[in-house]
């Protein structure tokens, strides 16, 4: 959502505003002077330019002033804005809007030097507390290393396991993890009843009960295991049941709640077959600060701005904050210090549960918060269970961490292949082992600390396999800790179906010699990828890290930087520092003053560097998996480079490759990483993908919020509504407008009802709320000769007591509205618009009052709504009205057609019009609307001896259309003149200009064959034609193409003409009155008679009475 | 005048809502109050700040018209909004529509200025309580925030889906007005309500 500064209130969100094309396009002063083709180059020809260009905009949901912008075509940036009739600014400077209290600004700031950012993980893999000794000693002081049993994978055998571990759950850690043993909860899943605890993800839960394989492939059919503890899930995807249905979710994201049916999917999932009964909405947030992710980094941020008085949200996807910290287990009492100091800071907001998905101009973001779904049935009905944060941030640090990749070895998809750090996350926040034994096979340091911390919690790490041939001083740790390391070596193959039974090992490019070990876990780690979905959205770019061997943020626009792993910074001290500088920066560009703040102290394991390896060499035959959710394979990523794709965004398109609904979180570096290898150039070259809002699946009813059901739209209402209702009117939508659509009675139908109507309308009387009507009040010494511009005839000859028909056009010609104009004074004049146009009318006037009449000294003011507006129509009509108005003088040379008078109708100011919609005798009866249901019970009343009859807009529609009165939009749709139209009349010869007047001398709009509004009369008087029917000259259909005449705009049956009727647009119609032509009707062509437009009355005697 | 004529009954757009906007208060513990101020005195000034008009009318009504924009001064019972560069809406009482539009045409005199009477064109909602701009904050993307929008200041925007004219809250304890176009006030008050069930207590 962009920011758009009004020159009068200041940046103002998008939606407030209302675009006007380019500006500086004069009207011409003297259209007549112009060829057709000047003419027409000023209609119809604008620029179209990449980068700065200036156009007109409204701020149409505020002041309702006309101002220019000159925007970036490219960026969408706006460089400036001013006034109408002020020259256009150098725009060579970004803009800069002032940090007044409703200021936010988007000047860009320069995002920090990546210098020195991109370090290979080294962080402590030791938990807080006591300084463990030899690793080794705690490794085997681990209990149940040897007596946990293995897993099955379906966790079918789960019973016969009981190792000394919770009951039920062979895989829990006696003591490790942020659960809840307290509190137990059942869940169910794929049919069978499991324990878990308050604190597990359902990941976490079937993992405790022996349950990796939580899916089936999509193409291929392969059992697929849980892959990670977070949002990158490619795998456990799964279908919530209970207790509401919902597809595709995460298991590693799902809180495990009492009560939870869930089911693994076969790589689809199902939508609910009944309505969501859940309450979703949105909020609006602002603030100096936003900090995305509460991990080391989001936390250090967000600590240095916490006490500076600055406005700091703090968003983060999990239950609590920490970040990776839960998953490593380290600096947890500082997450719990930090924890509560924001939350004890007045001005600071902390979201937990809540995904930032997007982020967009003018630093916009939004997030969803999910408030209730961990509570499953227990959640409280009130409250809503999704929201949507819209947040308006001045700065915004993006510490939204990094994501580990896999590697492209052979069988890699094998339930109990997991991401190291994820596995490590699983013991450390939920105290789950995701297998007992495990071969860890890595390019880098990382995965090195969650080997020695699993080994610890009592997985036995069979070896660990690193393609390095020269590890580090990691490799000497773990050695130190009883662990084997096989550098130079790399995993060539697996074995297992439900679940990974062994991994074949093998020198690093080579087949053999070969190690087979029977393990029940792989962990991998082929690097890691920041998290810079965000920043890429903000517009930032990313630029390729060597060291890192990803891709990291460099430069934006907007004022956003990235801190510690989605800066690329990996390492623990280097992501605190970073996040707490960032942090800093951002309140002080704010103007707030940062406290001095105590990181924590961090000791690092000395770093050796990454080997970047995507493709790894595998036993032939064997899928290497580069997408999982996708089941895209290297061989796929080769088809499609032997095809010739040389692009990542074509290659994605050809194999689907990070399409799905994890969008390549784990596979879309990699997919590039082996696309380059492919095509043998340099990843740095190739790039990666485009990263699209949202970072995760949002649903749908989390977007629509609460604009659903009866709250979708807004549904507008006249004053006399409630009667409406009452009296059984059916209802019309017409724009925003509940309008009566007709008053069935005794089980009338339609037709019966509307005949009915109509007849009380020709032959007595009958009343209609006509308050929809717009309503503009025009007033000043120029508005004469304002409207005289505006509409087609001339206005400014009106008497003060009368009222004149007027049509408006646009420059083309076209009909644009129309609606009668009375004069209430000589500077004052009240202007009708038709219902649906009322605003656009409105702005229409403000337009060429602001931007190009300035002169003119006018004002137009909305008084729709107050006024009610009664129309009351028949030949009675001025009975009822007599009765109800004493002093007013009904009869027709006192109140003659087109004149207006002030009086009181049943003791009520009123203003009555004698208009006529219906070529009856009529009136329009305006009052206040506080009033109106008075007047209208009052009419009632005095109208029952004559069998007065509220009408709808059907019967309106029928009397007016017997008449040939045309309705704007339903007869028209912008390529119709007046003069179509058989309203020649209206189009004023004597004035010199007004809009649209040109037009009419143009070649397109004098030709003969344009489409003319005529009557049709359908050969059957029984047979109604829908509306929309095209019109052909032959009884039978010739081949295609079918020379088109023409097709009907309305269509009815009438009580006065005792048959049914229709107008239609016709080439050449009025030249064809007469003629038969035929409307194609399903498989009938049925035969109808060009007629003159009006049916009913054609000499208007009737408009007397 | 002819013999005593009964007093016509008048009904405000929100008239048929009011029990249930009674309720809001209860049902939130006083987190929430919302109730219509219905039929107030509502005219549209149109004039040019800078000529003789807007002092005129700046006296007859004892008050300054705002030249800021968005922003709104506030004089005995009557308060003047700034809705455009050359356009306010001045606040009176039930009851002072006629007599304040006279008083202000008067005050005109020559001059090129343009008073409507817009009372029935929208009606005032007051939202009130703790929770009133937690609550107005679900629809309304301005910046509420009391440093943000300070008394004194008003604006017109967009509330859900309808445009409004929001006038912050006179002091602490004070609501918001929100002042909705007669049509539309019924949608914002079924919105308003689905809103406030958030703080049912």
């Amino acid at each position: 959502m962009l920011l758009i500064p009004c020159p009068w209130c200041g940046p103002r969100d998008e939606a407030e505003f209302h675009y006007g094309g380019q500006a500086h396009v004069p009207y011409p002063e003297d259209p007549a002077a112009l060829t057709d083709e000047e003419w027409a180059r000023y209609l119809f020809f604008r620029d179209n330019p990449k980068g700065p260009f200036a156009e007109r905009w409204s701020h149409a949901a505020g002041c309702r002033r006309w101002f220019n912008a000159v925007r970036d075509t490219a960026t969408n940036e706006v460089l400036t804005v001013y006034r109408p009739g002020e020259d256009r600014p150098a725009t060579t400077e970004r803009r800069r809007v002032a940090d007044g209290p409703l200021g936010v600004t988007s000047a860009p700031r320069p995002v920090t030097s990546q210098a020195g950012a991109a370090r290979p993980d080294s962080e402590e893999g030791a938990p807080p507390g006591p300084k463990r000794g030899a690793v080794g000693a705690a490794l085997g002081a681990a209990e149940g290393a040897e007596s946990l049993p293995a897993g099955t994978g379906t966790g079918a055998g789960g019973a016969e396991f009981s190792g000394g571990s919770a009951a039920g759950q062979p895989f829990r850690h006696p003591t490790r993890g942020r659960i809840r043993r307290d509190q137990p909860l059942t869940f169910t899943f794929d049919g069978i009843e499991y324990q878990g605890y308050r604190g597990d993800t359902l990941a976490s839960a079937l993992l405790a009960n022996g349950v990796i394989r939580a899916g089936t492939s999509i193409k291929l059919g392969r059992p697929r295991g849980i892959f990670s503890a977070g949002v990158e899930e490619p795998n456990a995807l799964v279908q919530i049941e209970a207790p509401f249905p919902e597809p595709m979710l995460p298991a590693t994201t799902v809180e495990l709640y009492e009560g939870l049916v869930a089911t693994s999917l076969p790589g689809q999932g199902r939508l609910a077959a009944e309505p969501d009964p859940a309450r979703y909405d949105a909020v609006h947030a602002h603030c100096d600060l936003l900090v995305v992710g509460a991990g080391p980094a989001g936390l250090a941020a967000a600590a240095a701005a916490a006490s500076s008085g600055a406005r700091v949200i703090v968003a983060d996807d999990r239950p609590e904050p920490g970040g990776s910290l839960l998953g490593t287990g380290e600096l947890l009492d500082w997450v719990a210090e930090t924890g509560q100091k924001l939350a004890a800071a007045p001005e600071v907001r902390v979201l937990r549960r809540t995904t930032v998905f997007g982020h967009y101009d003018d630093n916009h973001l939004l997030a969803v918060e999910r408030r209730t779904n961990h509570l499953g049935a227990q959640a409280p009905e009130h409250v809503s269970r999704e929201r949507v944060w819209r947040i308006r941030a001045r700065h915004v640090v993006l510490a939204t961490g990094a994501h580990e990749r896999s590697l492209a070895f052979a069988d890699n998809d094998r339930p109990g292949v997991m991401l190291a750090a994820s596995a490590r996350a699983h013991v450390n926040r939920h105290g789950v082992l995701p297998g007992r034994h495990a071969v860890v096979f890595t390019t880098n340091d990382s995965a090195y600390a969650a080997a020695v911390d699993l080994a610890e919690a009592g997985v036995e790490i069979a070896a660990i396999v690193d393609t390095r041939s020269e590890p580090g001083r990691w490799a000497d740790r773990a050695r130190a800790a009883g662990i084997e390391v096989l550098p130079g070596h790399s995993v060539i193959g697996t074995e297992g179906g439900e679940r990974l039974t062994a991994v074949t090992v093998a020198p690093y490019g080579e087949s053999a010699p070969r190690r087979e070990f029977a393990v029940d876990l792989l962990l991998v780690s082929g690097g890691w990828n920041p998290v810079a979905h965000l920043f890429s959205q903000a517009g930032g770019k990313l630029r390729y890290d060597d060291t890192l061997g990803s891709f990291v943020p460099g430069t934006c626009r907007q004022a956003v930087e990235a801190a510690g792993g989605a800066n690329g910074t990996l390492d623990l001290a280097g992501a605190l520092a970073e996040g707490a500088a960032a942090g800093a920066r951002a309140i002080e560009a704010a103007g707030y003053t940062a406290a001095e703040l105590r990181l924590p102290d961090v000791t690092a394991v000395p770093p050796s560097p990454p080997m970047h390896v995507f493709l790894v060499p595998g036993e032939a035959g064997a899928p290497r998996f580069v997408d999982l959710q996708r089941d895209v394979t290297v061989d796929d990523l080769a088809r499609a480079t032997r095809a010739g794709l040389r692009s990542v965004e074509h290659t994605k398109r050809y194999t689907t490759a990070g399409t799905a609904n994890d969008q390549g979180k784990t596979s879309g570096v990699l997919s590039s990483g082996i696309v380059a290898e492919l095509l043998g150039v340099d990843i740095s070259a190739l790039g990666t993908t485009t990263f699209r809002p949202p970072y995760t699946p949002v649903s749908f009813a989390a977007l629509a919020g609460r604009d659903r059901g009866r709250l979708l739209d807004p549904v507008r209402v006249t004053a006399l509504h409630q009667w409406h209702v009452d009296h059984g009117a059916l209802f019309e939508n017409v724009g925003q407008w509940k309008r009566p659509w007709y008053y069935p009675q005794g089980g009338e139908d339609m037709d019966a009802a509307v005949l009915r109507e109509c007849r009380a309308a020709r032959e007595g009387v009958a009343f209609m709320d006509a308050s929809t009507l717009g309503k503009i009040e025009v007033q000043g010494p120029d508005a004469g000769v304002f409207l005289d511009r505006l509409y087609t005839n001339m206005m400014s000859t009106l008497k003060v007591g009368m009222i004149r028909y007027g049509v408006m056009c646009r420059p083309d010609g076209m009909v644009f509205d129309d609606g009668t104009v009375i004069r209430l004074a000589p500077d004052r004049f009240l202007a009708t618009t038709t219902t649906g146009n009322a605003a656009a009318v409105l702005d229409w006037m403000e337009e060429w009052l602001q931007t190009e009449w300035p002169e003119l000294r006018v004002h137009c003011t909305s008084v729709t709504e107050q006024w009610a507006t009664v129309a009351l129509v028949g030949p009675r009509s001025r009975e009822v009205l007599a009765e109800l108005a004493p002093t007013l003088a009904v009869d027709n040379d006192s109140f003659p057609f087109m004149a207006w008078r002030d009086t009181t109708v049943a003791g009520i100011e009123a203003r009555v019009c004698r208009i006529s919609f219906s070529g009856e005798l009529a009136y329009e009866i305006n009052v206040s609307p506080w009033e109106a249901p008075a007047l209208w019970e009052a009419l009632y009343e005095a109208g029952r001896p004559h069998g007065i009859t509220p009408y709808g807009t059907e019967t309106m529609h029928v009397l007016r259309a017997e008449k040939g009165y045309p309705i704007v939009g339903q007869d028209t749709d912008g390529t119709v003149t007046p003069q179509d139209l058989g309203m020649s009349w209206v189009v004023s010869k004597k004035k010199p200009d007004f809009v649209g007047k040109r037009s009419f001398a143009r070649a397109d709009t004098v030709r003969p064959d344009r489409k003319h509004l005529v009557g049709l009369l359908p050969e059957d008087p029984g047979t109604l034609l829908p509306e929309g029917t095209h019109l052909v000259t032959d009884s039978v259909l010739p081949a295609p193409p079918v020379p088109m005449l023409g097709h009907v705009t309305s269509s009815y049956r009438s009580a006065a003409l005792g048959r049914t009727f229709a107008l239609a647009l016709v080439k050449g119609g009025r030249d064809r009155v007469g003629e038969r032509l035929y409307a194609p009707v399903g498989d009938r062509m049925v035969p109808v008679t060009v007629a003159g437009p009006v049916l009913y009355d054609p000499e208007g005697a009737r408009r007397d009475g | 005048m002819a013999d005593a004529v009964p007093p016509v009954p008048r009904r405000s757009p929100l008239a048929h809502m009011a029990d249930r906007l009674a309720c809001v208060g209860r049902d939130t513990g006083g987190a929430l109050e919302v109730a219509e101020v219905p039929m107030l005195a509502q005219i549209s000034v149109r004039l040019d700040p800078k000529g003789a008009a807007a002092d005129a009318v700046g006296l007859v009504l004892g008050l300054r018209l705002p030249v800021e924009p968005d922003t709104a001064v506030h004089a005995g019972n009557l308060t003047a909004l700034w809705l455009g560069p050359d356009e306010w809406l001045v606040l009176g009482p039930p009851g002072s529509r006629q007599d304040l539009e006279s008083r202000i045409r008067e005050a005109g005199g020559d001059e090129f200025v343009s008073v409507v009477d817009v009372s029935a064109q929208r009606t005032t909602l007051l939202v009130a309580g703790p929770r009133a701009r937690d609550l107005l904050a679900h629809g309304c993307s301005l910046d509420l925030h009391p440093l943000a929008f300070p008394a004194g200041r008003c604006a017109q925007t967009t509330l859900a889906r309808a445009q409004v004219v929001l006038v912050a809250p006179d002091g602490p304890g004070a609501g918001f007005r929100v002042l909705v176009r007669s049509s539309f006030a019924g949608y914002l008050t079924d919105w308003l309500l689905d809103a406030s069930t958030e703080w049912r207590a």
